[in-house]
């Protein structure tokens, strides 16, 4: 009893000192803006979301466990980072951006479960998330229930638009369309081997291609297969493309087959420097399991390369790698989760309002000057124009760049005549 | 679709594919035979058996890291030694496992399931947050890359040859082990019947500890060499866990000579029908199959004769 005082002065002290130690590192790197200058929350927002006069709150979901975790850490490292940038510069609106991050743990239901947390519970102002299409189409009717608005980074496989989600990934037209003009123009390629994952992106990915090959380029398709998720062996398909010969093999393996098609194709002999190869689904955090010494030469087209010899790229890529160690490697959907945060800023205060209805009809000709990939629009259709790209592997994991498009791309996620 | 080709290209073509077969029931055997020893001779459901050979693979990289700091001159040869510790450490996580958990769940076959399946998740994330989230490249020395050529035309992948002899020499050590050898008499023995090899003498918890540890250094094993073909991710053992229990399973659980049948006759129809047909189309019917022969042999191709 004696000593209860005594405890009673301590543990708030404790407490106190914890919260300083914690808050140290942000306060000594960051400049402290001020919040809370911004308009009144009541003309601001309307509809109830979780906007105070010096915060705004936002949700991160992404697989942070599970096996779609390699491939979304990227992405909520990025996002992070955006965050952090936007609010060391003001905020949104006088706002300072707070995060609420779930883990969809690569579960597609669980991703709705935590969409629906997130819109009705935290009431967040938007929701920056998903990787995969299966995930993406589970939240989408939460999305347009609860009227929330979901920033979407992956290259995916066209066929939907919704008001409440934006597309800052390519779609296939956008991603595909311009690699092959550029191979069989550069190659004189007239043969495909088409090889991919077995599910909706490969699938419609190719079967965009195959209609571009053989009505557009006036080529041939000669061989055309799909291996299961997580297929590890890939001998028999090898030998068949020794067997065809074709002038490019046009891949969208994904995941862990990745890393072994990769090894075994090299392990067969095929030279890629002698073998075009053209893939729609290795970036360099790919690279980092396949290992360069296996890919070095093949080509990949889509719309950003860490080594891309830009100013806005030249100030984000020693950002992120400050923020998340020398090592880790930017790909091109880490760069599109980048884009998510800023483009979610740019709307709001073009629509001087957090109210979704009213950032869906604004989004429409945003532009973000500082993307790291150069420069991108938000098109009518909720998807980005933006250039198109095809890069070189190299031996050290990076991506020669060796050609770009003029012009940005328009997004055409329901292409006629590639159905 | 062979119209337009020589013999010559075809009879090359075919070399190839018959080795691809070849390479595939080498891999089946080597990913197979620790759990065919696991489940074989223990009954023991072991779903973490990916895990286990992942395990293996993290060993390989980290040592292949650690040659390229401080032995660089010594790195063309450190994937023996790699693989020499993925059996230990694996085996010896295996045997901690036993004594921790299995031992408990002998007379409740059908629990290891459950609990080797958590295992499995607690290991994936133990990965994750170890080694973290994203896959890692596992350096290979230059000699085990590329292909020999033998003759203008058909190339053999070196990896592939390796795993092959590999392959070969586990499996005469694992069935001399357990066949000739005086321990490998007490783990048959155990199995059999566990009461009576206790009542002769045989310390039976020694022998199951020393079981699993040796199915699990196997896995760790398996799991270092397919570092040449395939991924090494918290969870790439996934990747295996399937076609694995589908060799063990269609060989007759307690057979060695089941698993190398059940293997072989496993990737043959596989690769043979994926150069036919397509890669997805190979899988239907090869699974079918299994299927078909499972329902008409449910005891698998090989299995003991036992008085029941």
């Amino acid at each position: 009893m004696s000593d209860e005082p005594n405890r009673g002065l301590q543990s708030p002290l404790r407490r106190k000192l914890l919260m300083g130690a914690a808050a140290l590192p942000l306060v000594s790197i960051l400049p402290r803006p001020s919040f809370g200058a911004g308009p009144a929350t009541a003309t601001v927002n309307t509809t109830g979301l979780a906007v105070t006069d010096t915060e705004v709150t936002v949700g991160i979901l992404h697989s942070a466990t599970g096996t779609m975790a390699i491939s979304e850490t990227g992405s909520i490292q990025a996002e992070k980072l955006a965050i952090e940038q936007i609010n060391a510069a003001g905020g949104v609106l006088g706002r300072k951006i707070k995060f609420i991050q779930e883990d969809g743990a690569s579960d597609w239901p669980t991703f709705a479960e935590k969409a629906k947390k997130l819109l009705v519970n935290d009431k967040v102002a938007a929701i920056m998330g998903c990787w995969t299409s299966a995930s993406r189409k589970a939240v989408l009717p939460v999305m347009e229930q609860y009227n929330g608005m979901l920033y979407y980074p992956t290259f995916y496989e066209g066929l939907e638009q919704s008001k409440n989600v934006i597309y800052t990934g390519q779609e296939a037209t956008q991603q595909i369309l311009a690699g092959l003009n550029w191979i069989a123009k550069e190659k004189g390629a007239k043969s495909f081997f088409f090889i991919g994952s077995d599910y909706i992106w490969p699938r419609t990915s190719n079967k965009i291609a195959r209609k571009h090959v053989e009505n557009v380029l006036k080529g041939k398709v000669v061989g055309e297969e799909y291996y299961a998720l997580g297929s590890t062996q890939f001998n028999s398909v090898i030998n068949k493309i020794k067997l065809t010969k074709p002038d490019v093999i046009f891949t969208d393996v994904v995941g862990g087959s990745n890393v072994a098609f990769y090894k075994q194709l090299k392990a067969a002999g095929v030279d890629l420097s002698k073998q075009a190869l053209l893939t729609i689904s290795v970036t360099e955090d790919e690279i980092d399991g396949i290992g360069g010494e296996n890919i070095a030469g093949a080509y990949a087209c889509m719309k950003y390369f860490q080594s891309l010899d830009n100013a806005n790229n030249k100030t984000f890529v020693p950002a992120f790698k400050k923020l998340w160690g020398e090592k880790t490697v930017i790909g091109d959907v880490t760069q599109a989760a980048y884009l998510g945060p800023w483009l979610w800023k740019l709307t709001v205060e073009k629509a001087g309002s957090f109210d979704i209805d009213k950032i869906a009809a604004a989004s429409a000709g945003v532009e973000f000057k500082d993307a790291p990939e150069g420069y991108v629009r938000i098109h009518q259709n909720h998807h980005l124009w933006s250039k198109t790209r095809v890069g070189r592997a190299k031996l050290d994991g990076q991506f020669e760049l060796i050609f770009e498009t003029a012009d940005l791309i328009e997004p055409d996620p329901f292409p006629k005549g590639y159905q | 679709m062979f119209g337009d080709y020589s013999i010559g290209d075809l009879g090359s073509i075919f070399v190839m594919q018959g080795f691809a077969g070849l390479i595939l029931f080498s891999v089946y055997v080597l990913m197979a035979l620790g759990l065919a020893i696991i489940f074989g001779q223990m009954g023991v459901i072991n779903m973490a058996h990916g895990e286990f050979m992942i395990l293996g693979a993290y060993v390989t990289w980290m040592t292949s890291n650690a040659f390229q700091h401080y032995l660089p001159s010594l790195f063309s040869g450190y994937f023996f030694l790699a693989m020499l510790l993925a059996f230990l450490v694996s085996g010896a996580l295996g045997m901690l496992v036993e004594w921790v958990l299995i031992r408990h769940l002998y007379k409740r076959p059908l629990d290891t399931l459950l609990a080797t399946w958590g295992l499995s998740l607690i290991l994936q994330q133990t990965y994750r947050s170890v080694f973290g989230a994203r896959e890692v490249g596992v350096e290979l020395p230059q000699w085990m890359l590329g292909s020999l050529k033998v003759t203008d035309s058909i190339e053999v992948p070196i990896n592939g040859v390796f795993v092959m002899g590999l392959t070969v020499l586990i499996t005469v050590v694992v069935s001399y082990v357990l066949y000739k050898s005086r321990w490998g008499r007490q783990v048959r023995a155990v199995v059999q019947n566990r009461i009576m090899a206790g009542a002769v003498g045989i310390n039976t918890e020694k022998v199951d500890r020393y079981t699993f540890g040796l199915g699990c250094g196997i896995a760790g094993v398996a799991g270092s060499a397919f570092t040449m073909i395939g991924s090494t991710g918290p969870t790439s053992g996934q990747l295996y866990i399937v076609d694995t229990f589908l060799v063990v399973v269609f060989g007759g659980a307690a057979s060695l000579l089941g698993t190398i049948a059940s293997a072989f006759s496993i990737s043959q129809t596989q690769s043979t029908l994926e150069f036919f047909t397509s890669g997805s189309m190979a899988k239907v019917l090869t699974l079918l199959a299994v299927v078909g022969i499972l329902m008409l042999r449910p005891q698998g191709l090989f299995a003991l004769k036992v008085r029941k």
